[in-house]
């Protein structure tokens, strides 16, 4: 395997060469820490890191080595460098949720999804930078500066998981986990031009995930292809008996969706397929016209307005048109409470976070500003320096609509009309719509500093923050540009069927291929 | 309680620390006494990115103490974030239960009116919630000092309706409750360790008047005693200043218990806003009706039942039978006691007497006790057979509790077999006759009234053994 | 419905977030902005619509009473901002405050 062109593999390839003995992880571990100083990684210039591995990095690289050696299974991510967005908790590593109330904050614990991925042998190199407590579209609301998108510098990255999308588009690593809440992990691998996955909630373990608003968070994967998302998914995914809200349900091999194996078979552990699937997963036959035959995808008109940038429009179209000619049927569908979404969410989502950020008091962790006016001047000099503009925004709206008085009009209707956002999805997933198939964003990325309202800022979520409310699985994957700025294309399918959106999705990358950087 | 003028109204909103092994939501121990922050984890630290975890043990005794106290079991309830400021309080938020809570609907009786009538007072509601750290304000200066060991421990809230009229009925509350929890062997319940706290609320309306006063609430009251106090002070403050013309202001008083009165609490906050919302963390509670008919299958007899149940089986006093119940365990060695020796007078005379000293002169509880109840039913049955008399019987008693052998054995080795023989014990009479020449010439003569002294006298000789029966008769046989 | 400037010294008080005179200002324009937008939902007609917080309809799951704990890597120490013979320290409560406490909880 030719390392220079290490960042053009899959990161399954990688394992499988690292389990075979044929790559040394070391070495894949140094080229991405070498690329990520290449392209300015740091403060110094993209601002994607927060904080680097080391010593740690090199001393589980020989790990590695030594399970090798002793004959035991190094795990379906050996050797594959991985970054974790800065609001999951990490051994070694601080964990700052790009704030100053936590920066240099090490967590003494780690979250279940990290201790997941090392067990299957990835390095952690890195933890990312974000917007500040995930509250943003844009990583320009962290306390550590703004990232810079590498495709293009003068633009963003997108929020908040902005460092990790930006990693993978870079090609410092093949995979990064990051975290939604209402599209901060597709809306930022949109437009980056990477992948992003989020999981259907409760698929993935919250435990470790700082809490924004505890009902809608999910972890989710970004990846530099299809098949690096699927493979992360895997190894994070399944039961915690440490998060409540955690689901059951099994874990299917998401990666053989790609080869048009059905959804039952990938789960059964005893057949052949498991074990193909513990290694590369050859990339699938080129798509035909019999790839997606039998599949109906759902276009929501309401996603799809008079007022749509034309030019997204227009690489929207290319691929329905794609998937048309992969033989599947495409669907007008309407969702129609899904324009309520971004008030129902800005209830919601600040509600809960002003419960979750109220630990953030200065007595146990974190930031403590001593105060002449004792514990209460302590606790409001703390919060109101380590805290951030939005942050304090989002706090103080959501105080205001749990406050007594305002609960039943603001936050219990809120709820109720969540409730028949996600009926909608329900309703369509039942009538024969396999997949929903969306832009992910209204536009492709905007410069650094172009927006200052927040509420034009709350829109980038538009077309995100349903499938975050209803609680259903959504990914981006590129498909192609417009004004040399990535675009992505959004699919939704109904809650645990990641697998019928992966195999939607490998078989778009497929039948797009180049034309979907271009 | 009235003034003539005013009814005092009160209900109790009563704290339970449940005694499961480990916390409510994590796997800590709950256990007390460790050193500070020892029994402490991610997620009763609340450490960025912990999660909830529900306690099986602390659903099943909150259940169990609901049923018990009379209530219906929601088959759904949900927990809530009440939300404030602490610093023993680590998350910003107790996950507590607001608008669905576990259980509604029981009540408890807490004696009888004097016509006879049952006095009951109501619970609205028992509910599960999260206890909160400690804070420690004397030990270093111009510093409060953290633990929270004690932070996340299961507590469940029993509200009472506002059915209480008198301080002293709101100590028989206490008392009936504390009583049934015991019974229920869901918590420790004692007010001084702290597993136990009452809150109350108060107001006053004139006789007759169905409508509600404005009521205060009392806190920091740390004894059913100081509760009582601490009613009847507020009960006097309201109705002094209702007559005068003033209206009762909602507001919380803290008991001061050094100088006995209510005092108002000086926090500004006024009236607390807690932003109570669905706790996200955790999925509504789900019982279904299969377990908690088996949770109310296995309730322990409670005192109420038990009590009346001891007086129609054993045909003892009321009065007998509230003393041999105050404790379910000395209830429990007494019934097996009477059980197995048949005579339920005898059993409780020797209970509430010999056992109850020995428990206390060693510290021990009867759970422990040396003397099993089957022993003490062996000793029973050799005084009523007269096998020995009833004073060897209680040197008997003294060393099966030194030595936990049977009764039978010891009466035996140390030779407190009575004597019945007429001849040993008019041998012994003689003697007592020859010994106290004076006192046994004055009896022959007449005075009746020496033959204890003498009955005595041959009782010592003869070391507890002689059948004092029969001693009677022989004297009053020589005295003609 | 607008919010005033008393309302969001009130909330900012509530969350414990020390606001500045101007940023009140600042802020009561923005989170009234904000709001504005949410008047929308008054107008959607829920009934019957159940309020769910979570998605999903199984019943919370129950743990063992027996202690797994999951550990902590490093001591206290090393992320607390003062400890002293492992108590948590911070500056003595005013007794509003240690009322306050007393008023919150049992």
């Amino acid at each position: 395997m030719n390392l220079d062109d290490y960042s053009l593999l899959r990161a399954a390839e990688i394992a499988v060469g690292v389990r075979a003995g044929q790559v040394s992880a070391d070495a894949v571990v140094k080229a991405s820490f070498d690329r990520a100083c290449d392209i300015g990684a740091g403060s110094d210039n993209l601002n994607i890191v927060l904080a680097a591995a080391d010593e740690a990095g090199r001393a589980e690289c020989e790990s590695l080595t030594e399970k090798r050696n002793s004959g035991k299974d190094l795990g379906l991510l050996a050797g594959v460098p991985v970054v974790i967005k800065d609001n999951i908790a990490s051994l070694g590593l601080p964990t700052t949720c790009g704030s100053k109330i936590l920066e240099g904050y090490v967590s003494p614990f780690e979250a279940t999804v990290v201790t997941r991925l090392r067990s299957h042998g990835a390095i952690v190199v890195a933890k990312t930078n974000m917007d500040e407590f995930a509250m943003g579209s844009s990583t320009e609301n962290s306390a550590f500066g703004p990232t810079r998108n590498p495709v293009d510098v003068r633009c963003v990255p997108g929020g908040s998981s902005g460092g990790s999308a930006a990693a993978v588009a870079a090609g410092i690593t093949p995979i990064a986990l990051g975290s939604e809440t209402g599209g901060s992990v597709r809306q930022p691998a949109a437009f980056c031009g990477v992948v992003g996955v989020k999981p259907t909630y409760g698929r993935v373990s919250r435990y470790g995930l700082v809490a924004f608003a505890s009902s809608l968070d999910q972890i989710g994967v970004l990846g530099r292809t299809v098949d690096d998302a699927a493979l992360g998914l895997e190894v994070i995914a399944g039961f915690d008996r440490l998060d409540s809200t955690s689901s059951d349900a099994d874990v299917p091999i998401y990666r053989m969706s790609a080869l048009g194996v059905p959804a039952p078979e990938a789960r059964n552990p005893d057949t052949e397929l498991l074990r193909i699937g513990r290694s590369a997963v050859p990339l699938p036959p080129p798509p035909d016209s019999k790839t997606l035959e039998g599949v109906v995808i759902g276009k929501p008109k309401e996603y799809f307005p008079d007022s749509l940038d034309a030019s997204v429009r227009d690489v929207c179209e290319r691929s329905l048109e794609k998937f048309r000619e992969m033989g599947a049927v495409v669907r007008d569908i309407s969702l129609a409470r899904s324009p309520l979404a971004i008030p129902v969410y800005y209830i919601i989502a600040p509600a809960e976070a002003s419960s979750n950020l109220a630990r953030f008091d200065g007595v146990r962790y974190g930031l403590r500003v001593d105060s002449p006016l004792g514990l209460k001047g302590m606790y409001e000099e703390t919060r109101s320096r380590g805290f951030g503009a939005e942050v304090t925004r989002r706090i103080l709206l959501g105080t205001y609509v749990l406050s007594a008085g305002y609960y039943d009009a603001y936050y219990k209707k809120a709820q109720a009309v969540r409730r028949l956002i996600a009926e909608d999805f329900t309703a369509a997933f039942s009538s024969g719509v396999n997949a929903i198939f969306t832009p992910t964003t209204p536009t492709p990325a905007f410069h650094i500093g172009a927006i200052s309202d927040p509420y034009e800022m709350y829109l980038n979520d538009i077309f995100t923050v349903t499938a975050n409310l209803a609680g259903v699985p959504a990914m981006s994957v590129p498909i192609g540009r417009v004004r040399r700025l990535p675009v992505g294309g959004q699919i939704i399918c109904a809650h645990f069927d990641e697998y019928t959106m992966f195999r939607v999705a490998y078989a778009l990358e497929a039948a797009l291929g180049a034309e979907a950087h271009q | 309680m009235t003034t003539g003028r005013y009814e005092m109204v009160v209900g109790l909103e009563v704290h339970v620390q449940l005694k499961t092994r480990t916390k409510a939501f994590c796997g800590c121990s709950a256990d007390f006494g460790a050193a500070p922050n020892v029994n402490t984890c991610p997620v009763c630290l609340a450490l960025p990115g912990a999660l909830p975890v529900l306690n099986e043990q602390a659903v099943k005794l909150a259940t169990r103490a609901a049923l018990g106290l009379g209530c219906t079991v929601n088959p759904v309830s949900i927990f809530a974030r009440k939300n404030y400021f602490y610093p023993d309080l680590p998350k910003g938020y107790q996950i507590s239960q607001f608008d669905q809570p576990l259980a509604t609907g029981g009540s408890v009786a807490i004696g009888e009116t004097e016509n006879g009538a049952e006095v009951r007072i109501g619970i609205t509601r028992v509910h599960m919630e999260e206890d909160a750290g400690k804070s420690i304000h004397d030990r270093y200066p111009g510093a409060t000092a953290i633990d929270l060991n004690r932070s996340g421990v299961p507590l469940i809230e029993i509200v009472s309706e506002p059915d209480i009229r008198s301080a002293a009925d709101a100590g028989a509350y206490l008392r009936t409750l504390k009583q049934i929890l015991q019974y229920l062997d869901v918590s420790d319940v004692s007010m001084e360790e702290g597993s136990l706290r009452v809150d109350a609320n108060i107001s006053v309306r004139p006789p007759g008047q169905t409508k509600l006063g404005t009521k205060t609430e009392v806190k920091n009251m740390n004894s059913f005693s100081a509760v009582e106090r601490a009613l009847e002070s507020e009960f006097a403050r309201q109705a002094a200043l209702v007559d005068s013309g003033g209206r009762v202001e909602q507001q919380t008083l803290l008991w001061d218990g050094e100088r006995e009165v209510v005092r108002p609490s000086r926090s500004k906050e006024g009236s607390h806003d807690y932003r109570y919302f669905p706790e996200p963390d955790l999925r509504p509670l789900l019982l279904d009706a299969h377990w908690i008919a088996l949770v109310r299958d296995e309730l322990p007899e409670l005192p109420d039942a038990r009590r009346k149940r001891l007086v129609s089986d054993f045909a003892l006093a009321p009065m007998e039978v509230e003393q041999l119940t105050t404790s379910p365990a000395i209830a429990e060695y007494f019934e097996a006691v009477a059980r197995a020796s048949g005579d339920a007078k005898a059993s409780y005379n020797w209970v509430m007497g010999e056992v109850i000293a020995a428990l206390r002169a060693s510290g021990g509880g009867v759970d422990s006790f040396r003397v099993r109840p089957a022993d003490l039913a062996q000793l029973l049955n050799l005084v009523r057979d007269g096998t020995i008399s009833h004073t060897a019987g209680k040197r008997v008693f003294t060393r099966m509790v030194e030595t936990g052998k049977p009764a039978a054995q010891i009466a035996a080795d140390e030779g407190l077999l009575q004597v019945g023989d007429d001849a040993v014990i008019a041998g012994w009479v003689d003697e007592v006759l020859a010994e106290h020449p004076a006192e046994a010439a004055r009896y022959l003569a007449g005075e009746k009234k020496l033959q204890g002294v003498l009955v005595g006298f041959v009782m010592r000789k003869s070391q507890g053994r002689a059948d004092p029966k029969r001693v009677n008769q022989l004297l009053a046989s020589r005295a003609g | 419905m607008a919010v005033t400037r008393e309302d969001v010294l009130h909330i900012a008080q509530l969350a414990r977030l020390g606001v500045t005179s101007e940023r009140a200002d600042e802020l009561t324009r923005e989170l009234s902005a904000i709001l504005a937008h949410m008047e929308v939902l008054s107008q959607v007609d829920t009934a019957g619509a159940e309020v769910t917080s979570t998605v999903g309809a199984e019943g919370t799951p129950l743990r063992p009473d027996a202690g797994t704990v999951p550990g902590l890597s490093a001591p206290l120490e090393t992320v607390a901002p003062a400890m002293r013979d492992g108590f948590f320290i911070v500056p003595r409560l005013a007794t509003h405050e240690d009322a306050a406490g007393i008023e919150n909880r049992a």
